[in-house]
């Protein structure tokens, strides 16, 4: 398996300097004076998003290979049909089927809580003063089967420390949008709608916590949560919030859908962890999507092969009981 | 045509293609016949669609004897052995699934599900029941065990409210599916009180009709 050293400079540091003078930096500049000069009772009353746009153009980006596993990607295919996103329904073809027409675009952010800057944003302004990464992600779900993935995105703590959150920010909490007329799924009381997720304020900012906007190069697919979603790649899949509409520093844990739904089978921190079984099923071993029928059954790893960068973050924890 | 040519040569036949259909297509689309596929996860569709096919073929062996009354056709017993033959065979299917596929023969897994993960304890005493209901459905086995045939094949009741448990018990969210499972089997098992009530009370008001004229 691919374990990898702790990183011992931050991806910013190893961006290179290609994109240091393409469009999206030119962009980041702007997004960064209007966020500093809008400040945080103007930029509230911005626009969510201006019409007649041109069509977006493809994402530009670099790849971060030191964050990425080098296991074969899973196929596109795969990855963009096995979905579990019960906003568009229950099974992994459904969301594909029922998400074609989903509007990601114009897209807004409610950014709150705990921090000195607040406000809603549209999407474009929250992500230009940001270059985009691919990295190669293991993603392992609750459910017991995995892919690795190459996410388009940009660290979540960098994004959230322009919101400058305060000593009372010690969580956020992330929520997906509310639309049943445009989410089918959430017609039906599966889940206490909307999906709400969350992470310790010290999560959310380690460098593999990602925003993302994009996989395999291209824009999220809408059955892959576009516009925004997270992927935390040492966490169960459901972790990994899709279509983010808000999200708020907080002082006490949010309150997260699973954990709602089923608190005895799915906690809070759901870190991948082989020793903790689900109550009804195993944890130690993970099907590969797309490996075939007889492939064999792969080990899953302590934080999902990530302990080396994160597992200092739950010293002192009893994993068992905070599963 | 007689009523037992009829049997042998039309509707036994078309129980078993309409039995092995379910196996035909799985094997169509695991060979990708006209463009077919068992999609990402093909070890999980394999092991859904044989524990689903168990089920209705499990229901629908119940639902043999209220329709023979409803729709007066006592000859239909003929197709109920059949039929739960079939359920015991996707189920047996379903189970070699998860031992092959699931779990690639890792014995001690195994075995540390059937123990410690009640769904899993559930669906597998509903294969062991149903295992004891397939070696007893021979005419042989009939006239052997004579009155205690019957009392042995009342299992296919526990068999069946175990299965559907167990159908209930692993999913993670959406319980429609198997409450509607749970909705027909509860009318299934209804039915047989009613009319062993129904059959109770005429019996006592001295009535000599069989149970099964109406």
């Amino acid at each position: 398996m691919n374990r990898r050293a702790p990183a011992t400079i931050s991806p910013s540091e190893i961006t290179p300097e290609a994109v240091f003078h393409d469009r999206r930096r030119i962009l980041a500049a702007l997004g960064a004076t209007a966020i500093a000069v809008a400040g945080p009772s103007a930029s509230s009353q911005a626009p969510a998003a201006s019409t007649g746009r041109p069509p977006r153009s493809p994402p530009r980006y670099t790849r971060n290979t030191r964050w990425s596993s080098t296991e074969p990607p899973t196929a596109y295919e795969h990855v963009t049909s096995y979905n579990n996103f019960y906003e568009f329904g229950l099974d992994k073809p459904d969301p594909k089927a029922n998400a074609q027409r989903f509007r990601t675009d114009p897209w807004s952010v409610e950014i709150g809580g705990e921090a000195e800057l607040s406000g809603r944003f549209a999407l474009e302004d929250l992500l230009a003063p940001h270059a985009l990464e691919e990295r190669i992600y293991r993603l392992r779900c609750v459910e017991a089967w995995s892919m690795v993935v190459p996410w388009l995105g940009l660290p979540l703590g960098d994004l959230l420390r322009r919101f400058k959150p305060t000593s009372k920010a010690k969580y956020v909490e992330f929520t997906t949008l509310l639309d049943p007329k445009q989410m089918p799924g959430q017609r039906a009381r599966v889940l206490d709608w909307p999906y709400v997720e969350g992470l310790r304020i010290d999560e959310a900012m380690h460098p593999l916590a990602l925003l993302v906007v994009g996989v395999y190069g291209q824009w999220l697919p809408n059955q892959n949560g576009a516009p925004l979603r997270l992927i935390v790649p040492w966490k169960y899949g459901f972790k990994s919030i899709k279509s983010i509409v808000r999200i708020r520093f907080t002082e006490k844990q949010p309150q997260t859908s699973w954990s709602r739904s089923a608190p005895d089978e799915y906690g809070f921190y759901a870190n991948v962890n082989p020793a903790v079984h689900h109550p009804r099923w195993s944890q130690a071993k993970e099907r590969r999507i797309g490996t075939g029928l007889l492939a064999t059954r792969s080990d899953t790893l302590p934080f999902n092969g990530y302990a080396a960068e994160v597992a200092s973050l739950y010293r002192g924890m009893d994993l068992r009981r905070h599963f | 045509m007689r009523v037992e040519q009829r049997y042998r040569l039309i509707y036994k036949p078309l129980v078993w293609l309409g039995a092995l259909l379910p196996l035909a297509l799985l094997l169509g689309r695991g060979f990708g016949l006209a463009g077919g596929s068992l999609g990402a996860d093909p070890a999980e569709e394999i092991l859904r669609t044989c524990g689903k096919t168990a089920l209705n073929l499990l229901l629908l062996t119940l639902a043999v004897t209220p329709l023979r009354r409803l729709l007066q056709a006592p000859q239909l017993l003929r197709l109920r052995r059949l039929l739960g033959l079939f359920a015991f065979f996707y189920a047996v299917l379903h189970l070699l699934a998860y031992a092959v596929l699931e779990l690639q023969f890792d014995w001690p897994v195994l075995g540390e599900d059937i123990v410690k993960r009640p769904y899993i304890t559930l669906g597998f005493v509903a294969v062991l029941l149903l295992a004891a209901l397939a070696a007893t459905s021979t005419q042989r086995a009939m006239r052997r065990l004579g009155r205690r045939w019957q009392r042995l094949h009342w299992a296919i009741y526990p068999a069946a409210l175990l299965g559907v448990w167990h159908f209930w018990w692993q999913v993670k969210a959406d319980i429609r599916q198997p409450a509607l499972y749970a909705a027909i089997l509860t009318a299934l098992l209804g039915w047989r009180l009613w009319w062993k009530r129904r059959a109770a009370l005429t019996s006592t008001s001295g009535s000599s009709t069989t149970p099964g004229r109406t």
